[in-house]
């Protein structure tokens, strides 16, 4: 899929608010954030530690949702103020790719049936699913790491074990938060670079979270916050695809 | 995907190590119910056994087995002559501590109706029944005695010509049969210094006595056995049982009985009944509370170790909510590790306890039924005590994953 729709936007979120906590320990999280990612479009999020982006990420994702705003994924509203317009959780399992600054891996499943699962979960075969996740994980340079628990594996590669999962069911979102910390400066631009590329060629809109400015050039769009305020910086050089190998 | 055997076989030592845990703990219920049953099945083993269709004590009594019955001798006769009436046949029963080995040895003798009864019925595990009228002994095998070894009971030695098993007085002795004249030789055994006291007590009675006096021929008598003495002496079986012809009906007969002055009749099955409401109820009471209270005490335990190993996988039950794994996912993976766990103890329990239960004093009977009971209330518990669990992970928010 190539072309893009550009009145659907993959992200519209809508002055999202987070508050945390009440009275005394209450803390604005996030004010008012707004976003829209068009489809196929890879932004990057800035920011200083604890500017709240893991909030508007995991709101956006519909795990943590915001005390107000109004989020719509692919035209499809799902989230308006305290309404919910559709289960979260299918909604997540169909729509919404997620890597964590900590590889979030099922300990009790090798990292091939981590992957695996979330495409049965999404009613795939484990034929298929186990085929795909192999390709993935082959893609990603780990297919050697296969049987392996995730407690066998270096951190690095658990990531990419967590980004190959995010991708299996083909998301409409991906949402990353610092998903490169773990890895070298070669496999972070290798799973930027692979992130533009999902992008660009299924029309999904990504979402990341880096502190490594120097992918920067990667994205199409860099978004920064700061103590809970949401920017739009200038656009930078253009994204260049170069180097991407074919999935 | 099987998530749950997935879970298992990542953490299996420890899984198997709580399934060991359980299976102790239910093999403990288990060995309950069977010690109850083991009561009330030796406690009735016997009547039933016997095969005596109507048992005829002494008047107002409980007996034979929950209270002392005395009836005389010759009570087997009137009985065999009541219309529907096949076969009468002495009871004698009575129980001896006697040292063997340095060892106390309890035995519960009972009197067989030799010739007519010569232990046939006793189910026999090697051996013979009895085929001479003295001297002879069927013994249980709890009692430790092998066909051919010699035992001393009162004045004379009985040699064991068979042996049966399960055959337990209701006090959990094993039964020794031997014939009636032996049982009752062993149970008025008195020492000969004693019996020459008493026969020259008799004489000394019977010289001021004016009868004797005048006929001193009637001294003779003092020297025989108290049991033949013409004098109302005391009734020496404990009871008559009564076997019909076919056809004869239990309750006309038990009608004819229960006329007769010095005697009461109960049927077989109230027999069982006197046994079970009475000298065993006690026992039987005591256990099946226990049992239950130990049911209590294995579900408490249960649901806590499924409550703690559900607790151990709360940061995965998060993360597969997070890829948004429907809760009957979730759901399925408690529940069917409680079901593994509840199964897997309780075949650890049955294996286990079927080889340590033959190992205890007394029988330990794991019924069809009980063992059906129990399964069905492993289930019941593995499904409640998961309800901990499966509360707890519903509660479980996805951004827990993220922590
Ligand atoms: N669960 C929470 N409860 C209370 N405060 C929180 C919670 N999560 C985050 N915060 C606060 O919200 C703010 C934003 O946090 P976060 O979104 O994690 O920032 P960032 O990802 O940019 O470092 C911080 O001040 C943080 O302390
Ligand atoms: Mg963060």
């Amino acid at each position: 899929m190539t072309t893009l729709d550009s009145k659907k936007f993959a992200i519209d979120a809508v002055k999202l608010t987070k508050i945390y906590g009440s009275g005394n320990t209450e803390v604005v999280a996030m004010r008012d954030a707004s976003m829209q990612v068009a489809q196929g479009e890879v932004v990057a999020l800035l920011g200083p530690s604890g500017s709240g982006k893991s909030t508007f990420l995991t709101a956006v994702g519909l795990i943590n949702p915001p005390t107000s705003g109004r989020i719509t994924i692919k035209g499809q509203l799902v989230l308006d103020g305290e309404t919910e317009h559709a289960n979260l959780r299918s909604f997540r399992r169909q729509h919404i790719g997620f890597i964590f600054q900590k590889s979030n891996l099922i300990p009790f499943l090798s990292a091939v049936e981590n992957i695996q699962i979330a495409m049965q979960l999404n009613g795939q075969s484990s034929g298929f699913a186990r085929r795909r996740a192999i390709e993935l994980m082959d893609y990603l340079g780990v297919a050697d790491r296969a049987d392996n628990f995730p407690s066998m594996l270096s951190g690095g590669q658990q990531q990419r074990v967590a980004v190959a999962r995010a991708l299996a069911n083909h998301p409409s979102v991906i949402l990353a938060d610092e998903p490169t910390a773990a890895l070298d400066g070669h496999r972070g631009r290798q799973v930027m670079e692979l992130f533009a590329k999902v992008a660009h060629e299924q029309g999904t809109g990504v979402i990341v979270v880096t502190h490594d400015h120097r992918a920067l050039d990667v994205f199409d769009t860099i978004y920064e916050m700061e103590d809970g305020l949401m920017h739009e910086q200038p656009k930078q050089s253009a994204s260049s695809l170069d180097g991407a190998q074919s999935l | 995907m099987n998530l749950a055997m997935k879970d298992i076989r990542h953490n299996l030592g420890r899984f198997l190590l709580t399934a060991v845990g359980i299976g102790m703990l239910l093999m403990v219920v288990m060995g309950m119910g069977g010690i109850y049953r083991g009561v009330v099945e030796d406690a009735t083993l016997l009547i039933d056994r016997v095969g005596a269709d109507l048992w005829i004590v002494q008047r107002d009594t409980r007996g034979p087995f929950a209270e002392l019955s005395r009836v005389p001798s010759n009570l087997v006769f009137r009985a065999a002559t009541v219309p529907g009436v096949q076969l009468s046949r002495e009871f004698v029963y009575h129980t001896v501590q006697r040292q063997r080995d340095g060892k106390p040895l309890r035995i519960a003798v009972l009197g067989l109706s030799w010739p007519t009864d010569k232990g046939e019925w006793v189910p026999l595990i090697t051996g013979r029944p009895l085929g001479q009228s003295h001297y002879e002994m069927i013994a249980d095998k709890s009692l430790g005695l092998g066909v051919g070894e010699q035992l001393e009971l009162g004045k004379e030695t009985y040699t064991v010509v068979g042996t049966t098993n399960n055959m337990i007085s209701s006090g959990g002795d094993g039964i020794a049969f031997v014939t009636v004249a032996d049982a009752q030789a062993i149970q008025f055994d008195v020492p000969g210094e004693a019996v020459r006291l008493e026969r020259a007590a008799r004489e000394a009675r019977g010289e001021v006595f004016e009868l004797a006096i005048q006929q001193p021929m009637m001294l003779n008598n003092a020297a025989r056995p108290s049991g033949e003495l013409p004098a109302v002496a005391r009734p020496q079986i404990s009871a008559v049982m009564v076997t019909l012809s076919p056809g004869a009906d239990v309750n006309h007969v038990a009608e004819t009985f229960s006329g007769w002055g010095d005697v009461s009749v109960f049927t077989a099955d109230g027999q069982r009944e006197l046994l079970l409401k009475g000298s065993v109820e006690k026992v039987r009471q005591q256990i099946g509370l226990f049992r239950v209270l130990l049911t209590v005490i294995a579900a408490i335990i249960m649901a806590l170790i499924l409550y703690t190993l559900t607790l151990d996988k709360i940061h995965s039950i998060a993360l597969l909510k997070l890829i948004g794994a429907p809760n009957t996912v979730i759901l399925g993976l408690i529940l069917q590790q409680a079901l593994i766990l509840g199964v897997v103890g309780f075949g650890i329990a049955y294996l286990v306890g079927q080889q340590l239960f033959p190992m205890f004093p007394r029988r330990v009977i794991l019924a069809e039924s009980d063992l059906l009971q129990l399964a069905g209330i492993v289930l019941a518990i593995s499904v409640l005590s998961s309800l901990l669990g499966i509360w707890k992970t519903m509660k479980v928010s996805p951004n827990e994953a993220l922590t």
